[in-house]
């Protein structure tokens, strides 16, 4: 036996099922992976297929003390040792802009409703806090702009200039992308996240930061062409 | 909450502008006609009336008249074309079809006139949704020349007394019969299922029946399939008018209150089952319609409505 964990308390088992529920409507499958005091989803398709991945995380203090007991026995493939380097924590692309998500009840709504027109949608956003979802088809074409966002300010590592500064504030970074993605994503949220972001770099990927908690969740959604 | 987004800018003039303080005012009425893909509009000083057809057989009209909106302006004397409700339901409820007590979604319209597109700017809290849908030439419609003076048979329901019926008929059954008599049963409803014949009957001094004129026997057959999708302009309705003419061509006139108390009309014209094996029956061919007649033909209806 290499690990054992319990959970008793009721509200920290809801908690964790709330959190399976929002992965599973991302993946099928996924890693797990166990430390001391952190547990890590983990789905990474190949980006280079236009397969969205993957990393949430939590840690241990979610997830304590007992009442009933169930027992189920999950078959897992055990990961060995020498490939735990294809499973590290993702590192913040070089984005273009870095924006707020408005409010996820909305984007939702807007984004189920682009689904039933288009099969990609384009996420544009600037530095001044606008946002526009974007869909175009032959027969119709529909942009929804929010205002106001605000943009997380972004402390950069050893002092380095990322690609964000020195930006036009106006300018927008866009990624064309597959709506049903962006669709799953925001389906599987049934909580309001205590902070939800997102990173564009231009044509290339939308990285989405949802934080709760105790859990943060990061998406990768590689921009098509 | 007004809406504040201006129509295209440079001076150009739409054929038909309009503006709508709540959204849900006009997609509840175009959901309850939705049973295909697309739809003919026409908008006359009167208002707007959005045209759905199947199968040469049967025609739902959704009439949103003037006075519903809050700005309502058509430059020439009527103004048509045809596009896709399903597209343009999906636009007008883009921030979704729940709605927050309230709160509500502020809609403009604009459409320049025959090859442009119709451009929808709708507004809720603070957040812009800018709609572009094109359209395209206009069908010809069936005219089912369905005026008072024809009428052979006609009976004004409550529609809660419908609603149970409608919601559970029987689709195995081809047909709907509908009995509409001076004497016993009055108003019959029948379906020839796989279980069985239903009858439900509706005495002409029933709470729910308001108004009763019927001069003749009649007993007509239409196809099920055809006049399910009636049912979402009954549930929506407070009150529904029932109407034969000699040839059994069958008109339903729904009364709907909207979210503001104000009426709006939803009507569906069908042909008799020309499987019928009764023998009175003479199929008439419905007559083509659609010309300079709009304006009248949609006053009369709102006029019909109130008798």
């Amino acid at each position: 036996m290499r690990f054992r964990a319990k959970i008793v308390d009721l509200a920290c088992l809801n908690h964790f099922s709330r959190i399976i529920n929002t992965i599973a409507k991302l993946a099928k499958t996924c890693i797990l992976r166990l430390t001391v005091c952190k547990l890590y989803f983990i789905l990474s398709d190949k980006v280079a297929n236009g397969g969205a991945s993957m990393w949430c995380e939590l840690s241990q203090p979610s997830l304590s003390s007992s009442s009933r007991i169930v027992t189920h026995d999950i078959p897992v493939g055990v990961i060995p040792r020498r490939m735990w380097n294809d499973f590290r924590e993702p590192s913040v692309p070089d984005f273009d802009v870095s924006i707020y998500l408005p409010v996820l009840k909305t984007m939702k709504s807007v984004v189920e409703r682009m689904k039933n027109l288009s099969n990609f949608i384009v996420i544009e956003a600037n530095l001044s806090g606008e946002m526009n979802l974007k869909i175009e088809t032959d027969l119709v074409s529909v942009t929804t702009h929010f205002k106001d966002l605000g943009n997380p300010p972004w402390a950069s590592e050893d002092g380095c200039q990322s690609s964000a500064q020195g930006r036009d504030l106006e300018s927008m970074a866009e990624a064309r992308i597959d709506i049903k993605k962006l669709q799953q994503l925001l389906a599987g949220q049934q909580v309001n996240p205590t902070k939800a972001l997102c990173n564009i770099v231009h044509k290339r990927i939308v990285h989405f930061i949802l934080l709760h908690e105790e859990v943060s969740l990061q998406y990768f959604i590689p921009a098509i062409a | 909450m007004p809406f504040s987004a201006q129509p295209p800018a440079g001076g150009e003039r739409c054929a038909l502008s309009a503006s709508l303080d709540n959204a849900r005012h006009l997609s509840s009425l175009l959901r309850a006609v939705h049973f295909q893909d697309h739809a003919t509009c026409l908008a006359t000083a009167s208002g707007l009336r959005v045209t759905v057809e199947d199968a040469k057989c049967i025609q739902a009209n959704a009439f949103i008249q003037a006075e519903i909106f809050q700005e309502f302006s058509v430059q020439e004397e009527s103004v048509m074309f045809r596009i896709s409700l399903s597209v343009l339901l999906d636009c007008l409820t883009i921030f979704g079809t729940s709605s927050l007590p309230g709160t509500s979604t502020a809609l403009r319209m604009c459409y320049r006139g025959y090859g442009y597109p119709l451009m929808l700017f709708l507004e809720e809290g603070g957040v812009v949704t800018v709609c572009k849908i094109n359209t395209q030439e206009p069908d010809e419609l069936l005219d089912f020349d369905f005026c008072s003076t024809k009428v052979v048979n006609k009976i004004i329901l409550q529609s809660e007394g419908l609603r149970e019926a409608f919601a559970e008929l029987d689709m195995t059954s081809e047909v709907l019969q509908i009995t509409m008599s001076p004497d016993k049963p009055y108003f019959r409803l029948s379906t020839f299922g796989n279980a069985g014949s239903a009858h439900l009957d509706y005495p002409r001094d029933s709470d729910l029946m308001e108004a009763f004129h019927c001069n003749q026997t009649q007993t007509n057959r239409y196809k099920v399939s055809l006049l399910k999708p009636s049912t979402k302009a009954l549930a929506l309705s407070c009150k529904v008018s029932i109407r034969t003419d000699a040839q059994g061509f069958l008109s339903l006139q729904y009364m709907i209150r909207n979210e503001d108390g104000q009426i709006c009309f939803v009507e569906y014209y069908c042909c008799p089952d020309e499987n019928i094996t009764e023998a009175e029956l003479i199929m008439k061919d419905p007559k083509r319609g659609g010309g300079g007649d709009e304006e009248k033909h949609l006053k009369l209806h709102f006029y019909e409505m109130l008798c």
